[in-house]
């Protein structure tokens, strides 16, 4: 399981081993000053995905296309947009793969059937073998 | 014998056909733009470089589809596909570039090293268009035909085999 | 030459896994008095020591850094303090396969050597399937991943020296899971032992469950330093990102925690056979499946570590030699074991059925959400699956669980009714409904951290209603370490639901001498400056941080740049009060003379480690309590063995 670490330690490495220039984005490292519309922008950017680092919402890396992405999410919550807007800009652009938030669709339905498929089944065994003994 | 034992060995079964499945697949990590098919959103840019006009996007409306070139000076792969634009240049398609978190001083050095494909080079501090098209990293190079509606996409360097698929895919939006 | 030896060694130690397979084969066929079979324990002793020089042949070509061995030339250095030298010999694909497989023969040659409890074939068949597991992994050392391979010119310095890598967490993580991973290998080769006899029977149970135990707690520990080390290094302040690599290690333990609580019914009631056996089958798959994934990299990103398909097509092969086979032979023999002693669901039995099949059910979730995108990759299609979903979907059947584990442990074996505990239901369910009433009426919270923390206390209270009414002192040592272990879940539980709820974050700009607020306190910037070391240099901002009018605290969190790899890391401070910790992270210059830092205050997140701990302590209580009773039993039945020998010769 080192791989789990230095998986971690690329995810944290590796953004920005490709140095650029430029300085980050405005809004990448600064809050809004709205406390109601930072918080809308926080809860969003944790169900967003960072696209280079890959597995990590764009709340929780130091990659500057996160940054950018971070930027984004800030100034259209200021501008009045709602977070589901943002969302959907994003997916517009790049598909679910963007999104963690599960939206039930024809390729995610098995996600949330599966479970539900377990407790029924999981249930009827139950309840068939108390009444058995009863 | 009850079938319901057999359950988990099916189960199993089944993930180790997909497991199998997908070693035996090349790695697709790939993200690809949902913009093809779409119209190029709006967006201006500023010059990167004090040679070249900056990059407006109602200038790929102009009839004549473009290759636009999403790059960085910063960027290795980039290098690698400096003589394959050069090459899509001498074979007549037009190259607009977007350089991403960029400065000029960097822009103009590699391009004066590497070559300089680039009609015009926008800059892109906050990767704006770069997000506005659903790219989602450097390089990539997207087909805008002449209505400025993107048609292609191709993630990553620009590789000798690619050109052809380029100009073809130029031709086609050409038509 | 000590290499060779090493090789030689393990080599042998493979010839001696076949021999113990085949010994422990004939003795089936053939009964357990014959020749061969006398082999079967022999072998597998004689394999733990061979295992183990070879081990010892690799720690010290790491020690004295041997760079004409290709595993030390490519993994360390000549200048690496010697700890890392040494861990640097499981710091790699090659190294942590031995390690796994040394770990794997010792526990083998334990069983073979004290392990009497059960009828003989069993344990022929038991050990059979351990010998049959191993030589899976010896092929693997052996034919694709030689630990000792010689290069043909020494080299003049070792590669690895990456920084990031050194770290004493890191040395002592992966040992941690392997334990953990081994200790499900040898519940499982119990599990295919009963199977073979089909005699499943407390016994069986009370002879596997100490190993699970002992996984069950080193897989606590590897998880609870995994997430601190996230927490702390990756400099945002997140402890769980529901990261393939992280279920990885989440999902054995989940199963590992099932199979606990089924093998205890069946040990003192000798019911949930067949399904013990289930998941023993299961909690190992899980462990195989973890490492599968990891090293294929099938799930991962491009810009992970180097990953290698060929590496993955062997444990994958081995997955579904061992997991199918075992499978299989389920298939084939479970119908004929009986489900066992009956029960009513107001029992104690009921209570822990109702908590396996919740368990199982957020295994499942887990496993589920891990494997989903690549489901949807064969079809081309791309998700991504996180926390969004992992959380309120694993909340669905955590909250029910966590509700069966606060009355489950006041119930009585077999037959119950709630009547008779209606005093300590009436306190749990107060608790458990003044919680959201207070704390939605104080701080307006979400819904999930809401029934975080009342669920969180209505456990903590719950945890030691067992004890109520006895004398501390006669109370066993493992109702200790159970009661431990829950009160640790409650703990853990509210740190995170805490850390989710009350947690402040601030993203400031400052400039030298400026000062700014996050939660209680005020945190000012005196000055920054460069820092070197011997392999990176530093900006490192001198603060002084104030919690309200308390004495102010000198930090410096520094932003690092490595040379070589070049790497950029965030060198985060953490000042931990008793009701939470202030987390400050050093960013880059704001380019206006001013520099950005990022303050979270994260009241009570350290219950979550301590939370850890606890259970893994609740183990350990369980596993000692556990040994002693087996120790004091055979003892007791070799006295009165003794006694009738006496009486009949005298």
């Amino acid at each position: 399981m080192k791989a789990f670490f230095i998986l971690l330690a690329t995810i944290v490495a590796f953004p920005l081993a490709a140095q650029d220039g430029a300085p980050p984005a405005p809004f990448a490292y600064r809050q809004l000053d709205n406390p109601a519309q930072e918080a809308a922008a926080q809860e969003l950017m944790e169900t967003l995905r960072c696209l280079k680092c890959q597995s990590q919402s764009i709340a929780d890396s130091d990659a500057a296309m996160a940054g950018d992405m971070r930027h984004q999410v800030r100034i259209r919550i200021a501008a009045g947009d709602s977070p589901d807007e943002v969302r959907d800009w994003l997916i517009e652009r790049y598909g679910d793969y963007v999104s963690y938030e599960p939206v039930m669709s024809a390729t995610t339905w098995p996600l949330f059937a599966i479970p539900v498929l377990l407790v029924l089944v999981a249930g009827l065994l139950f309840a068939r073998r108390f009444r058995r003994r009863a | 014998m009850s079938w319901r034992l057999w359950l988990p060995f099916m189960v199993f079964f089944g993930f180790l056909g997909l497991a199998a499945y997908q070693l035996s697949q090349p790695k697709d990590d790939e993200i690809r733009s949902a913009m093809v098919g779409k119209e190029l959103p709006y967006f201006t840019l500023p010059p990167a470089s004090l040679d070249l006009p900056g990059v407006d996007s109602r200038y790929f409306a102009d009839g004549k589809p473009k290759l636009l070139n999403i790059w960085a000076s910063w960027c290795l792969p980039c290098i690698a596909e400096a003589p394959q634009l050069e090459q899509l240049k001498e074979e007549g398609a037009e190259i607009v570039g977007v350089a991403i978190r960029d400065k000029p001083t960097d822009v103009m050095r590699f391009l004066s090293q590497h070559g300089n494909p680039y009609t015009r080079i926008g800059r892109d501090d906050l990767s704006e268009v770069q997000l506005g098209i659903g790219s989602s990293g450097v390089p990539e190079t997207f087909v805008i035909d002449g209505n400025g509606i993107i048609t292609y996409q191709h993630i990553g360097d620009i590789r000798p085999e690619n050109v052809p698929v380029l100009l073809e895919e130029l031709r086609k939006a050409g038509q | 030459m000590i290499a060779e030896i090493g090789l030689a060694a393990l080599w042998l130690a493979a010839a001696l896994a076949v021999l113990q397979l085949l010994g422990g084969v004939l003795a089936l066929r053939g009964g357990t008095t014959s020749d061969i079979a006398a082999l079967t324990r022999p072998a597998a002793i004689l394999q733990g020591g061979l295992v183990a020089v070879s081990f010892a042949a690799l720690l010290y070509v790491f020690a004295i850094t041997d760079l004409s061995v290709k595993l030390v030339a490519m993994n360390s250095h000549t200048l690496k303090p010697l700890i890392f030298k040494l861990s640097g010999a499981w710091g790699n694909h090659e190294g942590s396969m031995l390690l796994w497989v040394t770990v794997m023969a010792l526990a083998g040659a334990l069983i073979a050597g004290i392990e009497r409890r059960l009828p003989e074939k069993t344990m022929q068949a038991t050990l059979a399937a351990q010998g049959f597991v191993a030589l899976g992994f010896y092929a693997f050392l052996l034919l694709s991943s030689n630990p000792f391979e010689r290069l043909a010119q020494p080299a003049a310095e070792g590669l690895g020296l990456n920084p990031l890598l050194q770290d004493i967490g890191l040395a002592l993580h992966p040992p941690t899971l392997y334990f953990g991973y081994v200790g499900l290998s040898v519940a499982f080769s119990f599990a295919v032992g009963a199977l073979v006899t089909k005699q499943v029977t407390p016994a069986f149970a009370r002879a596997m469950r100490p190993w699970i135990l002992g996984a069950w707690v080193f897989l606590t520990l590897g998880i609870t330093a995994g997430s601190y080390w996230a927490y702390y290094e990756l400099g945002w302040g997140g402890y769980w990102f529901w990261d393939p690599v992280e279920n990885a290690s989440l999902m054995p333990w989940l199963a590992a925690t099932a199979l606990l609580h089924s093998a205890s019914v069946l040990a003192s009631r000798d019911a949930l056979r067949v399904w013990t056996i289930m998941l023993g089958v299961v909690a190992f798959s899980m462990s195989m499946l973890g490492t599968f994934l990891v090293r294929s990299g099938i799930l991962t990103s491009v810009h992970a570590f180097a990953v290698d398909p060929e590496r993955g097509s062997f444990i994958l092969f081995l997955l579904a030699l061992y997991i199918g086979g075992a499978l299989l032979l389920f298939a084939l023999r479970a119908g004929a074991i009986s489900e066992g002693e009956r029960f009513s669901v107001a029992s104690r039995e009921g209570a822990l059925v109702v908590n396996n099949v919740m368990l199982s059910a957020i295994l499942a979730v887990v496993l589920l959400g891990t494997l989903y995108p690549l489901l949807t990759e064969a079809f081309d299609v791309r998700v991504s699956v996180g926390p969004p979903y992992f959380n309120p979907v694993g909340a669905v059947f955590t909250f029910p669980m966590l509700a069966v584990m606060a009355v489950g442990p006041l119930l009585r074996w077999r037959k119950d009714g709630f009547g008779r505990i209606t005093k300590e239901l009436a306190l749990v369910g107060a608790v458990l409904l003044s919680g959201p009433i207070l704390f939605a009426l104080l701080f307006g919270m979400a819904i999930l951290p809401l029934l975080g923390l009342s669920f969180a206390i209505a456990l903590a209270v719950a945890s030691f209603l067992p004890l109520k009414g006895r004398k501390l002192r006669r109370v066993p040592v493992e109702t200790w370490g159970m009661v431990i272990a829950h009160f640790g879940i409650a703990v853990a539980l509210f740190g995170m639901a805490s850390e989710s709820a009350f947690s402040t974050e601030k993203l400031a700009a400052l400039e030298e001498g400026g000062t700014t607020q996050v939660g209680p306190w005020s945190v000012q910037l005196q000055k920054v400056e460069p820092v070197a070391g011997p392999n990176w240099t530093a900006l490192a901002g001198r603060m002084t941080a104030t919690y309200r009018d308390g004495e102010p605290v000198e930090i410096a969190p520094q932003s690092r740049n490595f040379w070589a790899p070049p790497q950029q890391t965030t060198e985060s401070v953490l000042v931990t009060r008793w009701n939470g910790q202030l987390y400050a992270v050093m960013g880059s210059d704001a380019n206006d003379g001013r520099w950005q830092l990022r303050l979270w205050w994260k009241p009570f997140v350290t219950l979550i480690w301590y939370g850890g701990l606890l259970i893994a302590l609740g183990g350990v209580l369980a596993l000692v309590g556990r040994v002693q009773k087996d120790l004091k039993r055979r003892y007791v039945t070799r006295r009165a063995a003794e006694r009738r020998v006496d009486m009949e010769n005298g």
